[in-house]
């Protein structure tokens, strides 16, 4: 008989069955990832034998103009894209949580449909629209952002909407009443005591918002107009004539940019007050 | 009836004074109504209860006086002024909330601080009024702490500091005791009551335990389908209930239908199928004329006597023969350590409740189970109701 002392019913994480599959699973997840970023140090112009360690391809990157350029414009798409979603999808979750209206279950899955339709479908009909209005292709920079910063916010703002509203799912509404009985009005009840317990979904819906905006591809790739190019879509024009280094170190910044905006989202969700319904 | 018995005057702040007075007030939801044309006053420096099981509209009640329901018809009076219409934030008074309802985010000086910054007074007072308030529930050593760092008492004392410290003309206190534990939620009590004299503010409290309502009201009122049933002191409602769902709400009680037989001034009997025998009141009964009657009688006012073959049916001295005495086999036992319950079986199938209190560490056993007995009354236990 074994010596091994038996492993109980629910203790999963002993056998070596579930952690050997599980081992699997995260090396098909991340190994092209790790490849990446892994060859983005590479010594060598070609991504495919290992030469020696270098930096030299991340001060290319900030040496290339054009990248850069798109590297900044992503940025403010993304900023601009935030602040409009956040206020938005706030705003949305608020009513809808709130009231009760005629449609209004018409109206919330309305809202969620930019979540769910094929972001292709999304590209299409954004540069059909902007197409049909006329919106004018010849606008200054920045104003000519406007375009794909008003594409970003319609697909953005659902995933704030949806976050900030499960948020309010737990709100203790005696919290509000007890405002309201101490002598404040509706609008310092809603300040001082929703607002406070609405703001760990506020702050990952903008997290959200960010990631969502800087990498998007799909719809930018429609909705940008002649003179404008964004982050992914420079990248993209790099790689159409060959995968050098360079893309692996633009790539590996994005990565970045959007794992520290993610672990960020994730700690405000953590330590968001949970006992306070106790 | 007599209105004289002891643990009436639970409060030394009572004044013969009305503070809130409620007239013909209705709230309907759709066609339901919650609260269902009541009338009543609650006098200055009470404490109050609003008693029913779930649903009886009590907690709708208690929102209409806090100003969240406005009525659909009638007035409330808070010292003489009609605030029907008063949205909350203006009115004089203030709530304790069945989850404490203490804001997550801010300390717990902040907490019992918030409701004093639109009341148009300074800092430095401001600040000595939350100190006050803290002590008052002996809180002050924890001023700084979040409340997610505290017990649920603690939380309900901040609750009950931030309230006060309005100094509101009436504290509203929804079911306060009902998420604390056994131990602590007796202790609570006293508390609460202590307080409330040393404050001397008028507490109304919702609650759907008797216990509770008993133990700390003043005066109690029986709420049942959004309608008033009896408003009276504790030991009334549950010696002297008007009708048979406050006898039934209020303790246990055994229920019988009758028949009034004999209905003289100074006594009664009144015939019961169920009992097979005749119940007789040594006083009269009152508006008992038509309509169903029901004897109630609690199980404490019950004696037991052993019961052996052929021995003749006893009398109880102050009733006529025949009456208030039944047969019937013990069935079964509970032990509650302070007494005992006893479910004992009459002769014809019908089941009673007798409890005896333990007096002694070593006559427990007296009674068991199947052990025959006789069950006895006195001609002034039990009471005559009506639906």
């Amino acid at each position: 008989m074994s010596k091994k002392p038996q492993r109980a019913p629910l203790e999963y994480s002993k056998s070596f069955r579930l952690r050997a599959w599980i081992a699997g699973v995260l090396l098909f997840l991340y190994s092209p990832l790790l490849i990446l970023i892994a060859f983005s140090f590479n010594d060598s112009k070609r991504n495919i034998v290992w030469k020696g360690f270098t930096f030299k391809w991340y001060v290319k990157v900030f040496e290339n103009d054009a990248l850069r350029e798109a590297l900044f414009n992503s940025l403010i798409i993304a900023v601009l894209c935030t602040i409009f979603s956040v206020v938005l999808g706030a705003l949305a979750a608020f009513v809808l949580w709130r009231f009760k209206f005629p449609m209004k279950g018409l109206l919330e899955s309305g809202l969620n449909l930019p979540i769910v339709v094929p972001e292709i479908c999304m590209g299409v009909g954004v540069l059909m629209f902007f197409n049909k209005i006329h919106w004018p292709n010849d606008l200054p920079w920045p104003i000519s952002l406007s375009q794909i910063v008003i594409a970003h916010i319609t697909f953005s703002f659902p995933f704030v909407a949806v976050v900030v509203r499960a948020r309010l799912e737990s709100f203790n509404k005696e919290l509000e009443a007890a405002a309201l009985d101490l002598g404040a009005s509706q609008w310092r009840a809603f300040t001082d005591v929703i607002v406070p317990h609405m703001t760990p979904g506020l702050i990952a819906g903008a997290l959200l918002a960010f990631t969502l905006s800087l990498d998007d591809f799909v719809i930018t790739f429609f909705a940008s107009g002649p003179g404008t190019i964004t982050f992914p879509i420079k990248v993209y024009s790099m790689v159409r004539f060959s995968v050098t280094p360079e893309v692996n170190a633009a790539s590996t910044i994005i990565i970045v940019l959007t794992l520290i905006a993610t672990a960020v989202a994730m700690k405000f969700q953590d330590t968001s007050p949970n006992k306070e319904n106790a | 009836m007599p209105d004289n018995l002891a643990s009436q005057k639970k409060s030394s702040v009572v004044k013969d004074e009305t503070i809130i007075k409620i007239e013909n007030l209705t709230k309907r939801f759709g066609k339901v109504a919650a609260v269902d044309d009541i009338n009543l006053e609650i006098k200055r420096g009470e404490f109050f209860a609003l008693l029913g099981p779930s649903g009886c509209g009590k907690t709708t009640l208690l929102r209409m006086i806090a100003g969240f329901e406005v009525p659909t018809e009638g007035k409330i009076f808070l010292d003489g002024v009609d605030v029907s219409n008063i949205p909350p934030n203006k009115r004089p008074v203030n709530t304790v909330f069945q989850s404490y309802a203490v804001f997550p985010h801010l300390s717990v000086f902040d907490n019992v601080a918030y409701g004093l910054q639109f009341d148009n007074i300074s800092k430095s007072e401001q600040r000595d009024r939350v100190m006050a308030a803290l002590e008052d529930v002996k809180l002050e050593h924890l001023a700084e702490r979040k409340p997610d760092q505290m017990s649920g008492g603690q939380r309900q004392r901040v609750a009950l500091a931030r309230a006060l410290v309005k100094r509101p003309k009436v504290l509203l206190l929804d079911e306060p005791l009902s998420a604390l534990d056994a131990k602590l939620r007796e202790a609570m009590r006293f508390e609460l009551t202590e307080l409330q004299d040393r404050v001397g503010v008028t507490f109304i409290m919702v609650t759907h335990d008797q216990d509770e309502a008993l133990a700390m009201a003043c005066r109690c009122a029986v709420m049942d389908r959004g309608r008033l049933m009896q408003l009276a002191t504790p030991s009334t409602l549950y010696e002297f209930p008007a009708n048979k769902f406050v006898a039934d709400f209020i303790g246990s009680v055994n229920m019988f239908e009758g028949k009034l037989i004999l209905d003289e001034p100074d006594k009664a009997i009144v015939e019961v199928e169920e009992l097979g025998g005749k119940v007789f009141f040594d006083h009269g009964v009152l508006g008992a004329e038509g309509g169903q009657i029901f004897v109630g009688i609690r199980p404490e006012k019950i004696e037991l006597i052993k019961r052996t073959k052929d021995m003749k049916k006893p009398q109880m001295e102050d009733s006529p023969e025949d009456c208030n005495v039944f047969a019937g086999v013990i069935d079964n036992i509970s032990y509650l350590g302070s007494e005992s319950i006893y479910e004992i079986t009459l002769d014809n199938g019908r089941r009673m409740q007798v409890s005896r209190p333990n007096l002694s560490r070593w006559d427990q056993e007296d009674f068991t189970f199947n052990d025959e007995v006789w069950l006895g009354f006195h001609g002034d236990s039990p009471v005559l109701l009506q639906n």
